[in-house]
């Protein structure tokens, strides 16, 4: 019976599959309404409509960091009675799975948070889904508020072909960068000094493993730790240049990561893993679950982003940050990270001179003052945050993340680099640091991946 | 697929369909009228989405811009790209956890539960069938806590003197897989079990007197009374596990993402992350649609077999 069952469904399945064959030739998916075309500059800045305007605003802030927003929001539509904000709030999962399909929808949003690289920004550029917004950039003065390499991240020509050069298609001047925090007690128990040299580092990493401590608080079970720890490593191997070009893309094909500097790191990283100076099983250890023993003192070094400012206490003085320090002392500062998530201006948004103006309320100096105690750290020149004391954790981290922008030393993250290359990336860490794979086969399959991407682009 | 598979199935479980009593005369044309509303939402979510999955197949395209026709080249592609082929290898070890070993389990358990007065039985049931009513991702959330490398399970090990076996389970390249099959096999048994007791019960009590007049043991019993009987179920049970088997998506979702590496990466979970996470729309239609078809095809496989050794 069942059988006959079974029989019967297949008749159903053969009738469904001869349709979607007649189908498929017929159905090309996607639209190709060519790139978006620049919004004239604006006479003045700020809200000059009068009637009602409503902004829907997309974002993935959450804790300490929604709340400030919901403040800013109100205090914009305070500032033009006439603005309504309609905030949608999704999580940074929530956000990357349903932005492309919402604002290629027939009811998009005006604003948006979308991330930068050519996975989201530069697909929604190359579908022209998103405004340019060079004219605001210079009626504002977004273009000298920041480094030059912070804006780069967030710029594409606009046939989305080109990545890191062209307009800009989203802006934001808060930053977030890669460093290693340390427990300050464990240091002085071990009798070592805040190492200022890569070599004075790994020696602390060894004395830190004899004496029976986890030298480095390590969590990869989530993936995305991994691809962080080899960038500080990587940072201070590879050049800046190199770096940046990789990301962008700037020589295609001709760039690649099978480099003599690249292979290094993997090694260094490798050769921690083995001498034991991550949390034991790190691979199958949550991130969260790292970062809370290491508060509860678990760990002498922890190596992430700036994101965990908040869990330590910005005031504490328990925990330091120093940038991954360099081969020779006295290096010029350099580490992974740039502008978080940059503010874009949807194609389809019938408010575009408001939706500017929102966004440069967003990041205008009241911002970074109410933001900066959630540890996002203004990416604006002369930003004053005199209201940090530089002894503080979040002073240190602000101290760096100064430095760093000031000598252009920020590198992008270089899961950016393809579409799936964060994908690759983290999984290629996993298997490297549980000796899975050598550092030149680590090697060998990020390039895959990125000479497939190369000789795909146009 | 999963929906439209279980309803004849469930058909069965619940005894024969009533006959029609149709009067003569009765236009049969009205029992489509009946279905239609059914039909319309069916195939509004079903068969027209699955026709569009189809389609995609045949594109690269990253879920916006415009796509381009490939043909085949996604399904070349399995031949080709190692992380497909060893996701489809993955569920093969899943099957064994999700089907081979749960009814392994609810049989043993059905015919000793069936066999024995156990004091306190319904007692006993209702807590072996419990996993099967708590959801995948709760229970997910629970066991990356055992498998944690201070969770639980290790102090256990350490505890009895198995120290040397203690690992991190979800990031070991070799027991990530397995620890993951184990939560499905925890999942599965007690459902295995409640239909297995359920069997047993329909199978006419004269025919254990006869085999006990015949002088055969507690396991000559089983495999000549017990195990005969429970064809039907064991049916129901191979095509349903099989099929949870092969779509497992939750539990690698929340335990281990596909890790360590990729030693853990199953199809459906492809699927998700080509095309929500890497804009590889066509590439995830193609595994989508081929594991459609593997399912088709397995469960049809199962059936097939099971009731040609019945006729």
């Amino acid at each position: 019976m069942v059988a006959r069952m079974v029989r019967g469904w297949f008749a159903v399945l053969t009738v469904v599959t001869a349709a979607a064959l007649a189908a498929s030739c017929s159905v090309t998916p996607g639209s190709s309404r060519g790139p978006a075309s620049a919004p004239a500059a604006p006479a003045t800045v700020g809200v000059t409509e009068t009637g009602p305007v409503t902004l829907t605003v997309w974002d993935q802030e959450s804790g300490q960091v929604s709340k400030v927003w919901d403040q800013l929001n109100a205090e914009f539509q305070q500032k033009y009675p006439n603005v309504t904000i309609k905030r949608v709030r999704r999580s940074l999962g929530d956000l990357k799975t349903s932005l492309k399909l919402a604002i290629s929808g027939p009811n998009p949003p005006d604003v948006v948070e979308a991330n930068q690289g050519w996975p989201d920004m530069g697909q929604m550029v190359k579908a022209g889904l998103l405004l340019p917004l060079d004219n605001y950039a210079k009626a504002y003065g977004w273009s000298t508020r920041v480094s030059a390499n912070v804006n780069a991240v967030s710029s594409f020509t606009p046939d989305g072909k080109q990545f890191g050069t062209g307009s800009l298609f989203g802006f934001t001047d808060k930053g977030e960068l890669i460093g290693v925090f340390y427990n300050k007690t464990k240091l002085e128990k071990l009798g070592l000094a805040v190492p200022t040299t890569f070599a004075e580092f790994e020696q602390a990493l060894a004395i830190a493993k004899q004496s029976g401590e986890v030298p480095i608080a390590f969590g990869n079970l989530d993936r995305f730790g991994g691809i962080h720890e080899f960038a500080a490593v990587q940072d201070r191997i590879a050049p800046v240049s190199y770096l940046t070009d990789f990301i962008f893309g700037r020589q295609g094909a001709n760039l690649s990561f099978d480099t003599a500097q690249n292979l290094q790191a993997a090694g260094i990283l490798q050769d921690w893993a083995r001498k034991g100076y991550f949390t034991a099983g790190f691979n199958g250890v949550g991130y969260d679950n790292t970062l809370a023993k290491f508060v509860k003192g678990e760990g002498v070094f922890m190596i992430t982003g700036n994101w965990i400012v908040a869990d330590l206490g910005q005031n504490s003085t328990d925990f330091g940050f120093i940038l991954m320090p360099p081969m020779q002392a006295g290096d010029p500062p350099v580490t992974t990270g740039g502008p978080g998530f940059p503010l874009a201006i949807t194609a389809a948004t019938k408010h575009p001179d408001a939706a500017a103006a929102y966004i440069d309320w967003m990041t205008n100096s009241h911002s970074d003052e109410l933001l900066l105690p959630t540890g996002q750290i203004p990416l604006a020149k002369g930003a004053d945050t005199s209201s940090v004391s530089p002894d503080t954790l979040l002073g240190q981290v602000r101290t760096a993340a100064d430095a760093t922008n000031r000598a252009n030393g920020l590198v992008p993250y270089e899961d950016w680099a393809t579409p799936t290359m964060y994908d690759t990336m983290s999984a290629a860490v996993q298997e490297l640091m549980g000796m899975q794979i050598t550092p030149q086969q680590f090697v060998d399959k990020n390039q895959k991946d990125y000479a497939a991407f190369q000789k795909s682009r146009p | 697929m999963e929906q439209g598979l279980l309803p004849p199935l469930a058909g069965r479980l619940g005894g024969k369909a009533p006959r029609s009593d149709r009067r003569p005369g009765e236009p049969r044309g009205i029992g489509l009228i009946y279905l239609a509303p059914a039909f319309v939402l069916y195939a509004a979510f079903t068969l027209v989405p699955l026709v569009h999955a189809f389609d995609l197949s045949f594109f690269q395209w990253d879920g916006i811009t415009k796509g381009t026709f490939v043909g085949l080249e996604n399904y070349r592609s399995f031949f080709t790209d190692p992380v497909i082929r060893s996701s489809y290898l993955h569920t093969l070890v899943l099957i064994v956890f999700f089907s081979f070993l749960p009814i392994s389990i609810g049989l043993f358990l059905a015919a000793l539960l069936s066999r024995i007065r156990i004091r306190g039985l319904t007692f006993f049931r209702t807590v072996l069938f419990l996993p099967v009513i708590i959801t995948n991702v709760v229970v997910a959330i629970a066991w990356a806590w055992i498998y944690a490398p201070d969770g639980p399970l290790n102090s256990i090990l350490s505890a009895i003197g198995l120290g040397e076996f203690t690992r991190a389970w979800l990031g070991d390249f070799r027991w990530a897989l397995p620890s993951v099959g184990l939560v499905g096999t925890w999942g599965e048994f007690g459902f295995c079990m409640i239909l297995f007791i359920a069997g047993v019960m329909k199978i006419p009590a004269s025919l254990y007197e006869a085999a006990r007049v015949d002088g055969a043991g507690p396991v000559r019993e089983f495999f000549a009374v017990t195990l005969p009987g429970l064809r039907n179920e064991l049916t129901v049970i191979l095509v349903l596990t099989v099929i949870d088997a092969l779509s497992t998506f939750d539990l690698i979702y929340v335990m281990t993402s596909g890790g360590p590496g990729t030693a853990t990466s199953v199809p459906a979970f492809q699927v998700y992350s080509r095309a929500f996470l890497t804009n590889q729309v066509g590439s995830a239609a193609a595994i989508g649609i081929t594991l459609m078809l593997i399912v088709f095809a397995v469960s049809f496989g199962i059936t097939r077999v099971m009731e040609r050794g019945e006729e």
